[in-house]
């Protein structure tokens, strides 16, 4: 067997690629399904329903597709620029910090002020998480996976410190979480009686923008040219360094407002446990998406119809809701394989 | 085929001894693309066969072929007769054949003698056999008067002592037949004779040689005999004595070569100039010392010396990538104090980067995104500086596609998927479309075959007569003796004075380039 460059490749596959992928992926999680004594099709008869089955499996499954649809675009944005930012996970917390800050009674302002000033507090504070990693990259070139990576753990122990002590809610019968929101700040919901907030709109939105930029802005063209030949773009004139610092305001952004979206929409109050992985599940949306800005959407929704559905799966039949995590797993493995095969041509002699 | 030189009977009759290689209907295919069909070569004890062709012509594949790092799709490869097994490495050393690269492998922080013994002694004994080593070595290096210091660093050593070592290293090894991939590439035209009284005292001994070359003259003076690939055919084989470089350049394109017409033009004001230039780098570049040259309207001056002695450093400077440390440079006249790329560009300076794939195209954009990469921000292609016009984009890269005729399929194919020539063609197409005042070519021809080569030149020279002014930095001195009006060395990060290229020889250059920069030309060094 060997590959062979394509020199085009016709759209049907670039699109139906990555849904094989996934079919592959489940195929191969049946094998867990049947090991562990249930009928295949029913189980996953079972994940679909309750992922999409009804109102409101549908509205649970946008609500946990909306952080997952910001920090999904915080990944495929720095990556598109190969900034390799391992740390949406802190700078979500670095969001959610900003919107406790001023949501919980320093600004006292009508909705249609505070939101804005939320989400724009929210995403300074997740970009400004990233500076220091991107002061390091561009004059020492220390790399950025270890000091994003490493920095997840110091904001954690941040927030850890804040919510046990000076931001302690004394109304919380001494459990460790910041007081609540404002009435004024909280996100409103987009279907009544669901858990579905406005957080799923900025989502949307962010990811159309983010998708113009990259494709019709000159800082879209100097991003992906410093992604893809960062000595190219030097001599031609493009600020390596500038486009990487934008990169990562962009993307420390856009991971900052998955933390207002989680606090200002879902929860309504910061607690160490605001995010079961958020930032990193990004990593996997974006990387499933093939880092396009678009397709981050279609991920992150089809992540959280699996763990949502897995969720709801594991209470009907013997099946541990952490299958959730292979198929996953699995899934973004064969999207990365299935990329391969879209570049190149197999063979066999 | 109208080769009919080829395969001449006699040129075989009249080797002595039985072939020590046989390489019998070689063929090896890429894909579409057929890289070796049907090779047969043979090559006789005491004898260096040239092998020539251009890039992409099937010599390294052959090559490879030959030391097991790719399977022949058909054919065999016979050393003294017995059959080489296919696929290994190891089978190809134990036969006696050793490889010289074009691109060294030895290691910079071990001694000549580690680097010579490595892998050539068993891993796991009971002691050291570093002396007899050593004394193998030496005796090598005497016999073949390969002068090295056994216990130097290779760190320590200039790029034509380390192509001693990888010839020891071979040798060492016990091979028999010596293959050397573009070896002169790197060396001084001197050091370049070193190499070839070095080949002919080898196959003075009964060692055999291929010397894998497309410079003509090096093949005529060191080869007895001469193989031409082509497209992965090979074309012909004739006797060194019966060729001359017109036939041999014929055979290797298909084609007679037509060279383009250069004509002395009388040159104008100067369009840029540096007037004692230092450059301080920080990463181990070579540093630039006191540097004046200028370069005029409609001129082409040369840029002549050995890798790595301040070209590199001279190229960041008129890019706008490196700013001087001391001294002036000036454009028509007038002190630049604003050194970036952008600056210099805007300015009208047409640069030409060294590496095409390194400096030169962001390869998984597509063509016509590539052909914009100096446009950022200008009316009319991007709207209030920001906003990409893609229509208009799209018409100003079908204009230059077509005007430099860039073959693609489409302008949105990824860049990579381009040709050599044609990635050479799209760098040329976006700073020559502007009709720039100065172009810095580096190495603008590297690697290219000669039909693009041809185009390249064709284009200096019309800029050249439009009024521009040229800098071509070159390795071969042909290309800068054939193109250019006045030449200036540069060693050691100082450049020479500049000399009329009229009154100069590749000798002259010669003793330049290993130090002698105030060299007058025709006089005999002490």
């Amino acid at each position: 067997m060997r590959l062979e460059p394509r020199e085009h490749t016709p759209l049907w596959l670039i699109v139906t690629a990555p849904l094989a992928a996934v079919a592959v992926s489940l195929l191969l999680t049946s094998t867990l399904v049947l090991w562990a004594g249930e009928p295949v099709t029913t189980a996953y008869a079972l994940l679909f329903k309750g992922a999409f089955g009804s109102r409101f499996a549908l509205t649970e499954t946008l609500a946990r597709a909306t952080p997952l649809i910001l920090t999904g675009l915080a990944a495929a944005v720095a990556f598109r620029a190969k900034f390799w930012n391992i740390g949406a996970e802190g700078q979500l917390y670095c969001g959610a910090l900003a919107t406790t800050w001023l949501g919980t009674g320093m600004l006292e302002a009508h909705p249609a002020v505070l939101i804005p000033a939320l989400f724009v507090a929210g995403a300074l504070a997740g970009g400004i998480a990233l500076l220091v990693p991107v002061f390091l990259k561009v004059r020492l070139r220390v790399d950025e996976v270890v000091t994003t990576l490493l920095l997840n753990f110091v904001i954690l122990l941040l927030v850890n410190y804040l919510v046990e002590g000076p931001w302690k809610d004394p109304m919380s019968l001494g459990w460790p979480q910041a007081a609540p929101i404002i009435d004024e700040g909280v996100l409103p919901r987009l279907v009544e009686r669901s858990r579905l907030h406005l957080g799923l709109v900025v989502g949307v939105v962010a990811a159309l923008a983010v998708w113009l930029t990259l494709r019709y802005t000159v800082w879209g063209y100097e991003i992906r040219a410093v992604g893809q030949n960062p000595e190219a773009a030097a001599f031609a004139g493009i600020g390596v360094g500038a486009t990487v610092l934008r990169v990562a305001l962009i993307s420390g952004g856009l991971a900052g407002m998955a933390g207002v979206t989680e606090v200002a929409g879902l929860k309504g109050y910061l607690t160490l446990d605001l995010s079961p992985g958020f930032g990193y599940a990004g990593i996997a949306v974006a990387m499933l998406a093939a880092l396009h800005p678009l397709g981050v959407v279609l991920s992150a929704v089809f992540l959280a119809g699996i763990y949502v559905g897995a969720d709801s799966m594991s209470r009907a039949v013997n099946i541990p809701n952490y299958i959730a995590d292979v198929i996953v797993a699995c899934s973004v493995l064969s999207v990365l394989v299935s990329l391969m095969l879209v570049q190149f041509k197999v063979r066999l002699r | 085929m109208s080769v009919n030189t080829s395969f001449s009977a006699d040129a075989r009759a009249s080797r002595a001894g039985a072939p020590v290689l046989e390489v019998r209907g070689v063929s090896k295919r890429f894909g579409a693309l057929l890289a070796n069909d049907d090779i047969s070569l043979t090559l006789y004890p005491g004898e260096v066969l040239a092998l020539l062709g251009e890039n992409g012509a099937g010599k390294t594949t052959l090559m490879n072929i030959l030391f097991g790092h790719y399977q022949a799709d058909a054919g065999s490869v016979r050393v003294d007769g017995q059959e080489l097994a296919a696929g290994h490495t190891r089978a190809a050393l134990d036969a006696g054949l050793g490889m010289v690269h074009q691109h060294f492998t030895l290691a910079d922080n071990l001694t000549v003698l580690d680097n010579v013994a490595l892998g050539s002694q068993p891993l796991l004994s009971w002691r050291s056999r570093h002396r007899e080593a050593r004394q193998r070595l030496l005796s090598l290096a005497t016999e073949f008067r390969l002068a090295v210091d056994p216990e130097r660093l290779v760190a320590d050593l200039s790029v034509g002592e380390r192509q001693r070592v990888e010839i020891l290293k071979a040798l060492f090894r016990g091979a028999r037949i010596l293959i050397l991939d573009e070896p002169t590439a790197v060396l001084t035209p001197q050091e370049s004779e070193h190499l070839f009284r070095t080949l002919r005292a080898l196959v003075q001994r009964g060692l055999s040689v291929v010397f894998i070359s497309h410079k003509m003259h090096e093949i005529l003076s060191v080869s007895d005999r001469v193989a031409v690939l082509r497209r992965g055919r090979l074309v012909g084989e004739v006797d060194t004595a019966r060729t001359d470089r017109n036939a041999l350049a014929e055979l290797m394109v298909g084609h007679a070569v037509t060279r383009p017409t250069v004509s002395h033009l009388e040159p104008g004001k100067p369009v840029i100039a540096l007037e004692g230039v230092g450059v301080d780098t920080g990463d181990g570049a070579t540093a630039l010392h006191d540097v004046t040259l200028a370069v005029r309207e409609r001129e082409i001056v040369g840029i002549a010396g050995v890798a790595g002695n301040g070209q590199g450093t001279l190229a960041r400077l008129l890019s706008g990538l490196a700013r001087p440390s001391s001294g002036t440079l000036l454009w028509r006249g007038e002190t630049i104090t604003r050194y970036s790329p952008r600056h210099f560009v805007a300015r009208g300076v047409a640069r030409i980067p060294e590496d095409r794939h390194a400096a030169g195209i962001f390869p998984e954009m597509s063509v016509w995104e590539n052909l914009l990469n100096e446009e950022l921000r200008r009316a009319p292609l991007w709207r209030a500086g920001h906003i990409i016009d893609r229509r208009a984009c799209r018409e100003h890269a079908r204009r230059l596609i077509e005007e430099f005729d860039i073959r693609c399929d489409s302008m949105d194919m990824a860049a990579r998927l381009l040709s050599g020539g044609n990635m050479q063609k799209l760098l040329l197409a976006r700073v020559l479309y502007r009709r720039p005042d100065f172009i810095l070519a580096n190495q603008p021809v590297r690697g290219l075959d000669e039909g693009a080569i041809a185009f390249v030149h064709e284009r200096l020279l019309a800029a050249k007569s439009r009024g521009a002014g040229v800098l071509l930095m070159s390795e071969d001195l042909d290309e800068i003796l054939t193109l250019c009006d006045r030449v200036i060395v540069m060693y050691h990060g100082r450049a020479s004075r500049a000399l009329e290229v009229a009154k100069v020889t590749a000798r002259d250059l010669g003793l330049m380039m290993s130090g002698d920069l105030d060299h007058v030309p025709g006089a005999v060094p002490a």
